[in-house]
């Protein structure tokens, strides 16, 4: 098709890794005296899992504010779909199909797990403001397609017994997977997640695993994810990105990352002179 | 003594009706405090501005007159012609929605991520910018407001009433107008908030902005929006006012009545609006008729802020107010 694709291979569990859809270049991001990020630069595939990895302040949750807009970084650019990205606010990003998770949780307390859920439809709704408040046939007909979307990813995350609870009311664990689930209900180009395990036991890191994989395997999502659990990383991603005081000291596979003395210092500790 | 009891029963319906109009203008403000933590002081000269706007274009009074009169010499007040009450109802909405637009544009925008207090403040200085604007506009006389509203008392209430208790209750139409009117947009606006997409939106909103960001709701579309609701029930709120007791700067203080409506009912709750209203409206109104002759009347003046400030002291965040628990 375009020449993206061209560079596509196949991994050993047999998806197909496609061309680049996001590239970061050079980027750069100071705040006032403080450099969180010096100067990355790395790419993102279609359908693969890419890990930012690298210890805590290393710049990775500030780099993943760059991707979804949240921060705009003083130097670099961020290429989307093969073109440079304009500077825009957080929504727009979300609107060009890049969903987010946070790494503190950012849901609607006051809201059911439902409603919550069907926010991260609202990218895909297209129906005027007065055909919506007058509950008019395309909108009426927009808000049944997109309940049957919202009800999918439901089923998928297992969260049906929830559905109708407060998210306020949930416990931390379901509370990353109801997000998680409003990140899917927006059917993402880019899915970003930050530090999806987080604050978890054994026993929820391993279902946030699996909900990652089949998310990845199913529907293909591309997925960008943000944690400092190395053996966690190694087993989901396909590449890896490892971040340490700002900068980029490693990119590659799993083993390449893994077998590479500066990572190696940078997560058993050397001084830095 | 049953004429007693009955006089006071007529005399809560009465400040049931009160009530409902306390209700609409705290829904003003809890509209906006839920969507973006603005206490609008302005709320009330919102009310003011829009019966003004509403009776100027009415009458077909030309805007800034006196401004225009005092720079070019001429002598023109009116255009001359009389607008229908409906078109000049929907005129006036959409002259809310462009003062929407304008607060989001040149005041909102600029004061993202600023304190609240200084957000507050803001809304301070719009009210008696507005004040003023509104004076200018269409200028400061009182005005009589007719929107072709039933007036004067409901002979078929007090008939009824008069044979079912040979005592004859004093309504006024007006006021049960005004009651269904509010019933019909305070429905609508829980409609609107649950089941449409701007209505999810704008939960969301008030939830957390971020996450908000995230799934690609513009906040600054939505501030224009609840403003613009806000301004609509200003609207309503201002029209019902004004056509009880005209248009004139007094309008403006039923904000201050909202203020204990809001500490009863709660600042983020539209239910606490509504029922904060009605027994502040029928608590003032029973206090005055039974204990006001005891001590020398003019209890109106203060039962409400008394009563609030009881409910500050044992339910801090009003009837239906969120406790906010912050787990950390």
């Amino acid at each position: 098709m375009n020449q993206m694709n061209a560079e596509s291979y196949v991994t050993a569990d047999g998806r197909t890794i496609g061309g680049v859809v996001m590239e970061m270049k050079n980027i750069t991001l100071r705040f006032g005296g403080v450099t969180a990020i010096e100067d990355i630069s790395f790419d993102i595939r279609e359908g693969e899992i890419r890990a930012i990895i690298g210890p805590n302040g290393a710049g990775k949750s500030s780099m993943l504010n760059v991707i979804s807009g949240f921060y705009v970084p003083q130097e670099g650019e961020v290429w989307f779909h093969g073109a440079p990205r304009p500077k825009m606010r957080p929504y727009k990003v979300a609107k060009q199909g890049i969903a987010r998770t946070f790494q503190n949780i950012a849901l609607f307390e006051g809201m059911s797990v439902l409603d919550n859920v069907m926010t991260g439809r609202l990218t895909h709704m297209k129906s005027g403001m007065l055909s919506q408040a007058m509950w008019w046939g395309k909108a009426q007909r927009e808000e049944f397609e997109n309940r049957a979307q919202v009800e999918k990813v439901i089923d998928f995350l297992e969260i049906q017994a929830i559905r109708k609870t407060p998210v306020g009311r949930l416990p931390y664990g379901l509370k990353k997977r109801v997000e998680l689930a409003r990140a899917l209900a927006a059917e993402p180009k880019l899915l970003l997640l930050d530090e999806p395990m987080a604050g978890m036991n054994v026993e929820e890191k391993e279902d946030m695993s699996r909900f990652i994989l089949d998310v990845n395997d199913e529907f293909g999502t591309t997925i960008c994810l943000i944690e400092h659990d190395m053996g966690v990383v190694m087993d989901l991603s396909d590449r890896v990105v490892v971040m340490d005081y700002g900068k980029k000291i490693g990119d590659g596979t799993p083993n390449d990352v893994r077998n590479n003395q500066a990572v190696i210092d940078a997560y058993l500790g050397v001084s830095h002179d | 003594m049953p004429d007693q009891l009955l006089f006071a029963i007529e005399v809560a319906l009465n400040g049931l009706m009160t009530g409902v109009l306390y209700a609409l203008v705290a829904l003003g403000f809890v509209l906006i405090f839920k969507a973006s933590g603005v206490f609008n002081y302005a709320q009330g000269v919102m009310a003011l501005f829009a019966a003004m706007t509403l009776v100027g274009i009415q009458k077909g009074q030309v805007p800034f007159a006196h401004l225009i009169n005092s720079i070019f010499g001429t002598d023109i007040h009116h255009f001359g012609w009389h607008v229908p009450s409906i078109i000049a109802i929907i005129l006036t909405a959409g002259v809310m929605v462009l003062f929407a637009w304008i607060v989001e544009r040149y005041i909102l925008k600029h004061l993202v991520n600023q304190p609240e207090i200084i957000l507050f403040m803001a809304t301070i200085g719009l009210t008696y910018f507005m004040e003023g604007f509104g004076d200018l506009m269409w200028g400061a006389d009182l005005k009589r407001l007719d929107v072709g509203l039933p007036q004067g008392i409901n002979d078929m209430i007090d008939i009824t009433t008069a044979e079912w208790f040979g005592y004859g209750f004093f309504i006024d139409n007006l006021d049960i107008v005004a009651t269904i009117i509010a019933a019909i947009l305070v429905a609508g606006l829980i409609l609107f908030s649950q089941y449409t997409k701007q209505g999810r939106a704008m939960r969301a909103v008030a939830d957390d902005h971020q996450a908000a960001l995230s799934v690609g709701i513009s906040l600054r579309f939505i501030w224009v929006l609840v403003w613009s609701l806000a301004g609509f029930v200003a609207l309503v709120a201002g029209m019902m006012w004004g056509a009880k007791s005209g248009v004139q700067f007094s309008l403006s203080l039923i904000a201050l009545k909202a203020l204990p409506v809001l500490m009863l009912g709660g600042f983020t709750s539209i239910p606490g609006a509504i029922v904060g209203g009605l027994i502040i409206g029928v608590g003032e109104k029973l206090f005055e008729f039974s204990i006001g002759p005891l001590i020398g009347g003019a209890t109106e003046n203060w039962f409400a802020y008394v009563l609030a400030l009881l409910f500050l002291v044992f339910r801090p965040q009003g009837l239906f107010g969120e406790k906010i628990i912050e787990r950390v």
